[in-house]
């Protein structure tokens, strides 16, 4: 396996990725008074899911894995994904 | 030769051999015997409401307690035996030794599953007797009643929490497993479909099960600390509680369906002497039904004030979920075509699980129906339904299994005849329980009321003898079962001359399976 190859990363990313991560929550507290009704729902999840994949990839070193990994995380992600667009079908057309 | 795992030395002597071993054999044995327990309680239970119900009026129940009762029933045999039914007692024991690996991935784990199962079974079990007394939600704890009942709901949403916990990572446990350890030679076209349902089963464990978790915890939360998830009057949804337990449930029935599909399949080419017809689409149907079974929960809320055009989503998803198990059904008669029958019990159960389910299937139908489902909802009609692809689906499933390997479990055989004839008592007594329950629900007798008009008597009084004589199948089955343990003939170690590879190895198996490592060259059906 591949985890005991050490990857050296730059502690620059890092701190570059966490930049990002604040700059991220700026922005969701930005969406969150701008009154965009039900689009801030959709704003909330993508800042979201674009914070867990920073986490996941660079902190979690999910960007070292295998393949085969990669593919397998997307299983649940899209599975999620799904159900969370299916439950919208209810409370957006209520 | 060497000894069976029953004579192997263990690290502790006596119970504490069993309470605390890793050998997936034995973990399987644990659970065996727990959630078979868990049924008798089960079973009792549901005689005794059925007694109850036996002509209108009110005998030995009070309201509450009705309620208790058939909430207690329904936690207990959802829970407690049927999800961990198949994959953690048969799947524990089987799988490891159908793939040729010696143990499971994470033997330790393994055990942990059971503690935790057992210690969440203890506490469920403890909040009947402290707190407000015994849950009366139904086993679903839908809001708001969930959170205003003055009984003690959050120790046994707490015990169900443990339970899920060691459903989670009994499923992260045997896809490491199926994955990482199968023999040389062991292709994923060469596993058995027993083992393939038990994979497709634990991606659902491992992926669903936390989303029910997270709702029990949120219900708590909402119950002692009153932040508003699901009260209106605080800004929360009492529907987004149906929407978040049924993304869970729904795919748990498949939990509960999948292992017994598997399970048939394995059954049918050993005792009709041929190849399964249809190995790729079986395996296929399997994996199939774990996707669209996270799509189809909505089916569940038809009548709960959700949108029309989630209604509407959910309905067409819902037929087509019914596809894959069309075609498992489809090919297991195909497979039974021309075959040299060898009609022994394990197939006698099989035949009987595919007409039950069949008939629990195609009623689910009239429910993914819009305008029936309208109709039936809140009806006997359900219970009706639920309990044929439960238990005439699982539960058939699930004693076939158990006549299939028990050879192979215990180095014995059972007695033929007693397992025909209680075959045969359970069928009579299923079909008059539950198929008046059809009636009556299309008739409009709600579910989970302790009394009913005087116009439904007679229907009532024939579920009510049913499960008498369903009773009686249980109990000679049981018989049966635990006289051939300790009297029964000396078994062989291949009675069936089945020719997967749990059969390649002495029954009951050694500490690590098998002898010298096995190599593995052909499928798992091919007899010749
Ligand atoms: C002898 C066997 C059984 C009998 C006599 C029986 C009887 C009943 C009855 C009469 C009800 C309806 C209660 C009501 O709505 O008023 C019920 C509910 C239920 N049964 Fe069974 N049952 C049996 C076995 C099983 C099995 C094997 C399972 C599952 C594998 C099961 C699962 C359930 C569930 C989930 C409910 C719904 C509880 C609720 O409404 O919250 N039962 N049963």
């Amino acid at each position: 396996m591949e985890e005991n190859t050490s990857h050296h990363v730059a502690t620059r990313t890092f701190v570059f990725v966490w930049i990002a991560l604040l700059c991220l929550t700026g922005l969701t507290i930005k969406a969150a008074q701008m009154q965009m009704g039900e689009w801030s729902m959709v704003a909330n999840i993508a800042i979201a899911s674009v914070k867990a994949s920073l986490v996941l990839w660079f902190f979690m070193h999910l960007k070292y894995e295998k393949r085969l990994f990669k593919l397998l995380l997307f299983v649940p992600i899209i599975t999620i994904s799904i159900i969370i667009v299916l439950t919208f079908f209810d409370i957006w057309y209520r | 030769m060497e000894a069976s795992f029953y004579h192997a030395k263990t690290r502790y002597p006596g119970i504490f051999g069993w309470i605390f071993t890793t050998d997936h054999k034995r973990v399987g044995l644990l659970y065996l015997f727990s959630s078979l327990s868990f049924f008798a309680v089960g079973v009792s239970l549901g005689l005794t409401m059925r007694l109850e119900l036996i002509r209108s009026g009110m005998h030995f129940y009070s309201a509450q307690t009705y309620n208790a009762i058939f909430t207690l029933h329904g936690v207990i045999m959802i829970f407690l035996f049927i999800i961990p039914g198949i994959p953690s007692s048969l799947g524990n024991f089987i799988m490891p030794l159908q793939i040729g690996a010696r143990d499971v991935a994470f033997p330790k784990i393994n055990i942990l599953s059971w503690w935790l199962f057992i210690m969440g079974g203890a506490i469920a079990v403890t909040s009947l007797f402290t707190g407000g007394g015994p849950p009366d939600t139904g086993w679903t704890f839908y809001v708001p009643y969930s959170i205003r009942t003055g009984t003690n709901i959050s120790l046994a949403v707490f015990g169900v929490f443990l339970i899920g916990l060691s459903s989670t990572l009994t499923g992260m446990n045997f896809l490491t497993t199926i994955h990482r350890l199968r023999a040389p030679g062991m292709t994923w076209k060469r596993m058995t479909l027993f083992t393939w349902s038990i994979y497709a089963t634990s991606w659902i464990q491992l992926l669903a099960t936390p989303v029910l978790a997270i709702t029990l915890l949120l219900l708590i939360i909402e119950r002692n600390f009153g932040v508003g998830f699901f009260d209106p009057a605080k800004g929360g949804d009492p529907i987004l509680f149906e929407h978040m337990f049924w993304i869970y449930s729904h795919p748990a029935v498949y939990i509960m369906i999948l292992p017994a599909m598997g399970t048939v399949t394995d059954i049918i080419p050993v005792f009709t002497r041929r190849n399964i017809f249809g190995y790729s689409f079986i395996a296929a149907s399997s994996l199939a039904i774990a996707f669209v079974g996270y799509l189809v929960w909505g089916h569940h809320m038809f009548t709960s004030g959700m949108s029309d055009t989630a209604r509407i989503i959910f309905s067409l998803l819902t037929f087509i979920v019914a596809v894959p198990s069309g075609v498992k059904v489809f090919n297991w008669i195909a497979s039974l075509y021309k075959g040299s029958i060898r009609m022994n019990a394990p197939l006698l159960y099989t035949l009987a699980f595919i007409f039950l389910f069949s008939i629990g299937g195609l009623t689910g139908l009239v429910q993914g129906a819009l305008a029936t489902a309208v109709h039936v909802h809140g009806t006997y009609f359900v219970v009706g339904h639920f309990h044929y692809v439960m238990f005439g689906g699982a539960g058939f499933g699930f004693f076939a299994g158990l006549h299939y390997w028990f050879p192979k479990i215990t180095g014995k055989l059972y007695e033929e005849h007693l397992a025909k004839l209680a075959c045969f008592f359970l069928f009579i007594g299923f079909n008059m329980l539950y198929f008046s329950m059809f009636v009556l629900g299309w008739e409009g007798m709600p579910r989970r009321y302790y009394d009913y008009l005087p116009k439904f008597n007679g229907p009532n009084l024939v579920a009510t003898i049913g499960s008498w004589i369903l009773a009686m199948g249980l109990i000679i089955m049981f018989y049966n079962l635990v006289h051939s343990l300790f009297a029964g003939n000396e078994a062989g170690d291949n009675p069936w001359e089945a020719a997967s590879l749990e059969w390649q190895t002495t029954s009951p198996p050694p500490v690590e399976n098998f002898a010298v490592q096995p190599v593995v060259t052909k499928g798992p059906y091919e007899f010749r």
